[in-house]
């Protein structure tokens, strides 16, 4: 099997999987005053700290959830009602076009049942968002609650320079949330330098565990929380903490924010060369996102591992299928939860055509790739496409 | 051969997906998303379009081991199969979209991409038998779907496979249920599935707006009550024609004319038919040689009456002289022409849409 979907998980770490299963024959709540309470609670602070560390924050701001999805609605959510509570002026939020469907759904909630209105902020063709174009989305800023803009994008890798972004909001005094699920482990994030308000990221993009996640939020910025109860996690968010998985979660992020640059370097060879080698054997690719050697304040412009092509004249759900029957996996980038693939909205939101985003592939690579998984994909991909182009794109445009 | 196999969710075509895998084909499970509107969960009547129908048929592909993929298929669907099922209602007919759906859909937009992706036929659940490229009604009567497959020609039908047309819906059950399929207890569909609540009246009031009309006897000529719409109608019913004629006898609709919106009602004696005209007819193999005698059905779980089928004058359809008359044969649905053979199952030669029905001695068709 050639796995290129890390951009929707990637294998967990072995380090990560002995740390996480020790842990979990211990007991204890970390919330109990007695001695196997505390142990728990220790060992979820010492997490929490070794997490602070590799993110560039605190460990006051290190907020523990159930993953990606809860943190950016808790993010969305939680400042909105919390900025709006303290000014009802601000009913508006700015939020990129391209962002994830936890970030996307959670705005357009709050539009159609909380009386918020979204501005979106422009997108460049290659993805990432400009400090001019949030600008000029914010206007003044006194009547916004938030803006939401991701580091890195899951689909076409586009990573934009926060620290930018966050200087041009705060200088109207309005606070920023990023989605971060992509970006730790793959490129510099630091949390205190770049001035974000609030950071999302998840365990199992680098290597840690399923359902295990972190909001880190500013000390000071006050969000109301979405779940109610122990009063856990600076009361933003209530729950008897997973300690398992906090383990597992910060084991892989010390690991992969660790040995970041190395593996970069190597993932993005290979990166490189399935690029160049498909580019060499099928007419008309496109390559969609940053180029593959674009810089973003020092740091790599496009996540190392993305390589997200469109192939035109083929569906890309044709594709995907040709290609699990040959053994490789990659993605067509969004999907709903009953797999109906439809037009990216990523690309839509890149300004490019509708043939164009529905004949689009991405593969993902990750710590576990290697030069057989690229010539895995070079060995069938010229057929593969040829195959789906006779399909065409459906009878209207055949 | 490599299949595509076109879960819908329900019991049959899980069955049918698990018959071709057992058969040592190379199986893949497609569920087709034929609504732009989905919902989660199923609801009314309709075993098909729910997103929750997608996880069943997933379920099962995920036990038989196969890989499994949704293909959006809405906008054909609404296309080929809705827009074309109200336009035949604002034009007076009554059509068949489960035959459209097979007719453009699972054997025309799905069966031409899955040849293109290298497969070599669509397995589905229809209950109908397909031998030596010979469709057959099903062993199981009550269950027959061989109606709404008449439409297809000889091309699509090598590119079917149909396994439970041998074997009752009973069966089909016992199977899920020897496989342990949750869907063996499904409740099965019926109904047109684009309209859950099963309120089709309600659907074409909504899709064409409500456009009064006379309600007049054929006997009297004259007008005796208003409808909401000519959509509401098809030739032949009796219920719900919402008026009352003095003598009190059962009034049945013999006529809709959509231009001056008239619906014409008329007794039993008024009725019955003997006599179909036809647009031109699609075969399931070989052109018969006119006349011929067959049995036809004229709607789908409908009675087979033995008939004589010859060209019409002047046009590419058909003639069909009834044996004994008919009521209730509606313009817009399919006249499906069969060989009878009690032993290996009545054959279905093909089809054509019926254009008029009236009365032979009546002369009143040219």
């Amino acid at each position: 099997m050639t796995y290129l979907d890390h951009a929707a998980t990637t294998p967990m770490l072995p380090e990560a999987v002995a740390a996480m299963t020790q842990q979990l024959a211990r007991v204890g709540n970390a919330s109990s005053l007695h001695a196997s309470g505390r142990g728990a609670r220790r060992t979820a602070e010492q997490s929490r700290e070794r997490l602070a560390e590799a993110l560039g924050a605190r460990p006051s701001e290190v907020l523990f959830t159930g993953g990606g999805t809860e943190s950016d609605n808790l993010a969305v959510k939680g400042l909105f009602w919390a900025r709006r509570g303290a000014d009802p002026r601000r009913t508006r939020v700015v939020v990129s076009p391209a962002e994830h469907h936890a970030v996307l759904d959670s705005v357009q909630w709050l539009a159609e049942h909380d009386h918020a209105e979204i501005t979106w902020v422009d997108v460049q063709p290659t993805g990432e968002v400009t400090p001019a174009a949030l600008a000029d989305a914010l206007g003044d800023g006194t009547d916004v609650a938030l803006v939401s803009v991701m580091w890195a994008n899951n689909e076409i890798g586009a990573v934009s320079e926060l620290a930018a972004l966050a200087e041009v909001a705060h200088a109207v005094g309005v606070p920023l949330h990023t989605d971060a699920v992509q970006a730790v482990g793959q490129v510099p994030v630091d949390f205190a330098g770049s001035g974000v308000d609030a950071l999302t990221m998840t365990g199992h993009k680098l290597g840690g565990p399923m359902g295990a996640g972190l909001l880190v939020l500013r000390r000071d910025a006050d969000c109301t929380p979405l779940l109610h109860g122990g009063g856990q996690e600076r009361d933003v968010r209530s729950g008897t903490l997973d300690v398992a998985a906090i383990v597992g979660l910060a084991v892989a992020t010390t690991t992969s924010v660790g040995n970041r640059v190395e593996r970069a370097a190597r993932v993005s060879a290979l990166r490189d060369r399935l690029v160049a080698g498909v580019v060499a054997r099928v007419p008309d690719v496109q390559l969609n996102g940053p180029a593959l050697d674009a810089v973003v304040a020092g740091g790599p412009g496009r996540l190392p591992g993305n390589a997200h092509l469109s192939f035109p004249g083929a569906e890309g759900d044709a594709l995907l299928m040709l290609l699990d029957a040959n053994g490789i996996e990659c993605s067509t980038g969004s999907a709903c939860s009953a797999g109906v693939a439809r037009p990216s909205h990523v690309l839509l939101a890149t300004g490019a055509d509708t043939d164009r985003a529905r004949s689009s592939l991405r593969f993902s690579l990750g710590h576990t790739s290697t030069d057989a998984d690229v010539d895995a994909v070079l060995d069938v991909i010229a057929p593969v496409v040829e195959r789906a182009r006779r399909a065409g794109l459906g009878r209207r445009s055949a | 051969m490599k299949l595509i196999a076109a879960m819908s969710g329900g019991v049959d075509s899980a069955v049918a997906a698990a018959l071709a895998v057992e058969a040592g084909h190379d199986v893949t499970g497609v569920h087709l998303a034929l609504s732009q509107h989905r919902q989660q969960m199923r609801s009314g009547s309709r075993g098909c379009c729910s997103v929750e129908d997608a996880d069943d048929a997933r379920r099962v592909a995920g036990e038989l081991g196969i890989p499994f993929y949704v293909w959006d298929m809405a906008e054909q669907f609404a296309e080929d199969v809705v827009d074309d099922f109200v336009a035949e209602y604002a034009a007076g007919r009554t059509p068949n979209p489960c035959l459209r759906c097979n007719e453009k859909i699972k054997f025309a937009a799905v069966l031409d991409r899955a040849q293109a992706l290298g497969f070599d036929a669509v397995v589905t659940g229809h209950h109908a038998r397909l031998v030596d490229g010979e469709l057959r009604r099903s062993v199981d009567a009550a269950k027959d779907q061989s109606y709404v497959l008449g439409v297809l020609t000889e091309r699509q039908l090598a590119g079917a496979v149909f396994p439970l047309g041998g074997m009752t819906k009973e069966r089909v059950r016992e199977i899920a249920a020897e496989r342990g399929y949750a869907v063996a207890t499904k409740p099965d569909s019926h109904d047109i599935c684009f309209i859950p609540d099963g309120d089709t009246r309600g659907f074409l009031d909504r899709r064409l707006g409500v456009a009064p009309g006379p309600v007049v006897d054929a006997a009297t000529g004259a007008t005796v009550g208003e409808h909401r719409g000519t959509h509401g109608f098809t030739i032949g019913q009796r219920k719900g024609l919402g008026v009352t004629v003095g003598d009190q006898r059962p009034r049945y609709v013999l006529g809709i004319e959509p231009v001056s919106r008239t619906v014409t009602i008329g007794t039993a004696d008024q009725a019955g038919v003997d006599e179909v005209l036809t647009g031109a007819p699609t075969w399931t193999g070989p052109v018969p040689e006119l006349p011929f005698g067959a049995v036809v059905q004229l709607r789908a779980h409908g009675a087979s009456v033995p008939c004589t089928v010859s060209a019409r004058d002047g046009s590419t359809g058909l003639r069909l002289e009834l044996h004994d008359q008919q009521r209730g044969v509606a313009p817009g649905q399919s006249a499906v022409l069969y060989a009878p053979d009690a032993e290996r199952g009545d054959r279905v030669l093909g089809q054509a849409t019926v254009f008029r029905a009236g009365e032979r001695q009546a002369s009143v068709l040219s």
